[in-house]
């Protein structure tokens, strides 16, 4: 613990701005639903696209509901659901990528081809395919955003795995007589979790856009709930009038995805380290 | 007085900012002067500003370096009061540098001539025409192979050697009346060494150019200067005349340096040996990479028929070209590359060709220090995370038990016990070489495979780590076997000698056998190339003349993969019949057609 204050000192200003977006956001999927004003799907205000006042400091929205209210109800399905589905995408492409790297051609290759495979499926049609069948619920567009993502970090962390397996200390290591899971959890894997974590927060991104995607054909989160993403589509007419309504809940996914990647980006990595 | 000089250069200084924004001085107090046509070196490690100094004189300083003092004029101009647009008409114009690494200098997309000429059309001194005719006239100058038509090639298509020469070309193509040399052979073989130089000394002198030649190797620097500068971290240890610092060095930093240049003998008192099999056997092994045709041979083979003995406590010299094969030989001992055909064995029992198969304890008894410890380390981990992996691995020992044992491995290998949880980016090149060989020590091998473990580093450290290594070995017991390019260490710490080309053994014998001639013609041409420490040795020396002519080679495949360089090859005899292996009086086994008598006469 004393540990990770003493590094979150040492980070770069930018450093600490993500560091302070992003706690400020896992803060809020945690006790928001509490401090919400008012209920999530109660018709509150008499006018829609209110602007803001003392009753709806975010003001109300195309239906005239609590836009605070609604937020922050929202961040806890977006932070909870995109991250726990970009870290289910990125240790399973990561680990296949290991495995691929290390096996040698005779596993890469099929493992490579299948992924191809994956990749060549639009994800918005394999969602509504895997909806359409099992019905929407919170496990099921946790799988689809994770299986959607797993083969664009397999390609990067394969490209940077493959690599770093030629490096002579890998070779001293085999020569070592050292088994494959150690030359790929000890030898490789540390020399590539720098472009990896920048990779997460890129699929963190790209699911919170997802997973607004669905919401918008009426597949995702389902109402009276919603994640940030199905905020900004529900309020789209919203637009021409700049309403808050609108401007919140986008406001407040630009300052989580960029609080994540001024995280880590900001992360020491290789040649900062003392 | 002073405008006799050509090139004077007064108290210069060059300072960067470190990390904390402190700003240090790289090199000061600076002081040295040429007159027109002279030839001064710079010398001193890496590190030592020499680089630094050399690239003043294009007005240049490199990133968060800039030069804060002191003034460097060449002819009648002062670089220090030129602004970017003036410097850079006079770059590779009246002052023209000639990189390390031609290699990576030259534009791989581009052909040579496009290159080569590009100076003198920058500067619209000539019309592309009278350009290329002077840069044929250059390569032919410079010995290239077919002058007329080399300029249309591509770089990939040229040896190193080669491109070294064209970079010359490129850089004299404007006539330039400063030439700055940095490390030009540095990256070469000895043998292609020679012919560089030769090629050099002959084009850049005997055009009257000044040049600046930076190097950290004195019997090169011997070869051509008139002047020598001794560098150490910034500051000038020693200036005069080359003779004198050659012979007579009065500053002690300058005889630490001539002392490494020669390579100390370590005799190695052989251990009273039991009657027991050699340590590692290797029994006509060839060895490739591609897929194993139907003569038994891979598709492109490394190494043919290779047999060899280490007995314990013995060290093995393997020395060759770069492309010989002789990393490959400890590739396949190592097991990374499964032999094609033929076997090693180890006591006696024969190891399984490739990883798989091999036991724990058969990976323990050989380990394997590669040439780059920059890449043979991982970077992730630090210094007591990399000593305590084999400790762990090899012998089980963890916690404390592992700690005391690693802090023991530093000592041995003399490096201070703060540097345990350093990362591996913190070291030094000379520190990161000792780590690499701890490693291999952790293990408790019985035989080391080290590979250039020298060859990276500079004189005085590679001494260094020769001297440990030595200590080592008369200490511990272990066999090594010590692949390296560099003749004259070879002789000078391996009890035997194995002298490979183009993956062919065409020489072996103990140490004493390559002390005097009769050599096979390869070794002699090796031992011949090597540098000596005095003015006019590359006038005197044969080596790298041109061979007599033979007729068309035959087709057999076992024929002397030395013929097409060999001085003393035999027309109808070489290029008709394969070579046979045979013993030489003075102890050690040839493969050439020559024996004792005409390979003295030849």
């Amino acid at each position: 613990m004393a540990r990770s204050i003493k590094g979150a000192i040492a980070l770069p200003l930018s450093g600490k701005i993500g560091l302070t977006l992003v706690l400020f956001w896992i803060l809020a999927a945690l006790i928001g639903p509490m401090l919400a004003p008012y209920p999530v799907g109660a018709f509150v205000a008499f006018d829609v696209f209110d602007g803001s006042s003392g009753a709806h400091w975010l003001g109300s929205d195309y239906l005239g509901r609590d836009v605070l209210s609604r937020l922050l109800w929202g961040a806890r399905y977006t932070v909870a659901l995109a991250a726990a589905a970009a870290l289910l995408a990125s240790t399973t492409g990561t680990a296949l990528a290991l495995t691929a790297a290390v096996g040698g051609p005779k596993v890469d290759e099929p493992l490579s081809r299948f992924m191809d495979m994956l990749i060549s499926i639009p994800s918005k049609i394999f969602s509504l395919v895997l909806v359409a069948a099992f019905g929407s619920s919170l496990p099921l567009l946790l799988l689809i955003a994770a299986i959607t993502y797993v083969p664009g970090n397999y390609r990067i962390a394969r490209a940077l795995a493959v690599n770093l397996a030629q490096m002579d200390y890998v070779q001293v290591a085999k020569a070592r007589g050292e088994g494959r899971f150690h030359i790929a959890i000890a030898e490789v894997l540390p020399n590539m979790i720098h472009p990896l974590l920048a990779d997460f927060g890129l699929r963190f991104v790209f699911i919170v856009l997802l997973l607004s995607g669905l919401s918008f054909l009426g597949l995702g989160v389902q109402p009276p709930d919603a994640d940030l993403g199905s905020l900004v589509r529900e309020n789209i007419s919203g637009l021409g009038e700049g309403a808050l309504a609108i401007l919140a809940p986008a406001v407040a996914i630009a300052t989580l995805t960029v609080g994540v990647n001024l995280l880590i980006d900001a992360l020491p990595g290789r040649g900062k380290r003392k | 007085m002073s405008d006799a000089f050509h090139v004077e250069v007064k108290d210069l200084c060059v300072t960067a900012r470190n990390a904390k924004g402190e700003t240090f001085p790289i090199v000061s107090g600076i002081d040295f002067a040429l007159k027109r046509g002279e030839v001064l070196a710079l010398i001193g490690e890496s590190g030592s500003g020499k680089t630094t100094i050399a690239l003043t004189l294009l007005g240049h300083a490199r990133p968060g370096a800039t030069i804060a003092g002191g003034s460097i004029r060449v002819g009648d101009v002062d670089i220090c009061a030129l602004d970017a647009k003036s410097l850079a008409q006079l770059r590779g114009n009246r002052i023209a540098y000639i990189a390390q690494s031609a290699a990576s200098a030259f534009n791989p997309s581009r052909t040579i001539m496009d290159q080569v000429v590009e100076p003198a059309l920058i500067h619209d001194l000539m019309p592309r025409d009278k350009a290329e005719a002077k840069a044929v006239e250059l390569f032919s100058a410079l010995a290239l192979p077919f002058p007329d038509t080399i300029g249309s090639r591509y770089p990939h298509q040229l040896s190193g050697g080669q491109l070294q020469r064209l970079m010359a070309a490129m850089a004299l193509i404007t006539d330039p009346e400063l030439v700055i040399l940095d490390e030009p052979t540095t990256a070469l073989d000895v043998t292609t060494q020679i012919e560089v130089l030769r090629a050099f000394k002959a084009v850049v002198l005997e055009r009257g150019a000044t040049a600046v030649y930076v190097s950290h190797d004195l019997a090169v620097v011997a070869q051509m200067a008139d002047k020598i500068v001794v560098l150490n971290q910034g500051r000038i240890r020693e200036a005069g005349a080359a003779d004198q610092v050659l012979h007579r060095p009065a500053d002690d930093y300058t005889k630490t340096l001539m002392a490494a240049a020669r390579p100390a003998i370590r005799p190695t008192p052989k251990q009273a040996d039991l009657p027991t099999a050699p340590l590692l056997e290797i029994r006509g092994v060839t060895a490739g990479y591609g897929k194993i045709g139907k003569d038994g041979r891979p598709r492109v083979p490394v190494l043919r028929d290779i047999n060899l003995t280490i007995e314990r406590g013995a060290t093995l010299g393997v020395i060759g070209e770069s492309g010989s094969g002789k990393s490959t030989i400890a590739r396949v001992i190592a097991g990374l590359l499964p032999p094609a055909s033929g076997q090693v064995l180890l006591d006696g029992e024969p190891l399984p060709p490739g990883l798989a198969g091999r036991s724990r304890e058969q990976f323990r008894r050989v380990q394997l220090v590669f040439q780059n410890a920059d890449t043979a380390l991982n970077p992730a981990h630090s210094v007591g995370q990399i000593l305590e992996r084999p400790l762990a691995f090899y012998h089980g020992l963890k916690g404390n038990a592992a700690h005391m044992r690693v802090l023991e491995l530093l000592d041995l290998i003399r490096l201070p016990v703060n540097l345990i949880d350093r990362n591996i980016g913190g070291l030094s090149g000379g520190q990161k070489q000792r780590v690499n060989l701890a490693r291999a020590l952790a293990a408790d091998p019985q035989l080391i495979l080290c590979d250039e473990v020298t060859s990276a580093l500079d004189t005085v450290v590679g001494a260094a780590i020769l001297d440990l290594m030595a200590d080592l070995r008369r200490d511990l017991g272990i066999a090594t076997m010590f692949i390296s390019h560099d003749i004259s260490t070879v002789r000078a710490i391996c009890d035997d000698i194995l002298v490979l080309y183009s993956g062919t053994m065409v020489e072996m014998g103990p140490r004493t056998a390559f002390q005097s001639a009769p050599f096979h013609p390869y070794t002699d041409l090796l031992i011949g190339s090597v540098p000596e420490m005095r003015a006019g040795w590359l006038e005197e020396s044969h080596a790298g003349r041109k061979p007599p002519p033979v007729g068309a080679a035959g087709d057999h495949p076992d024929l002397c993969r030395f013929l097409p360089r060999c001085a003393a090859r035999v027309d109808g005899l070489c290029n008709i019949t394969p070579p046979p292996r045979h013993p030489l009086e003075k102890g050690s086994r040839i493969l050439c057609h020559h024996g004792d008598e005409s390979l003295i006469a030849s």
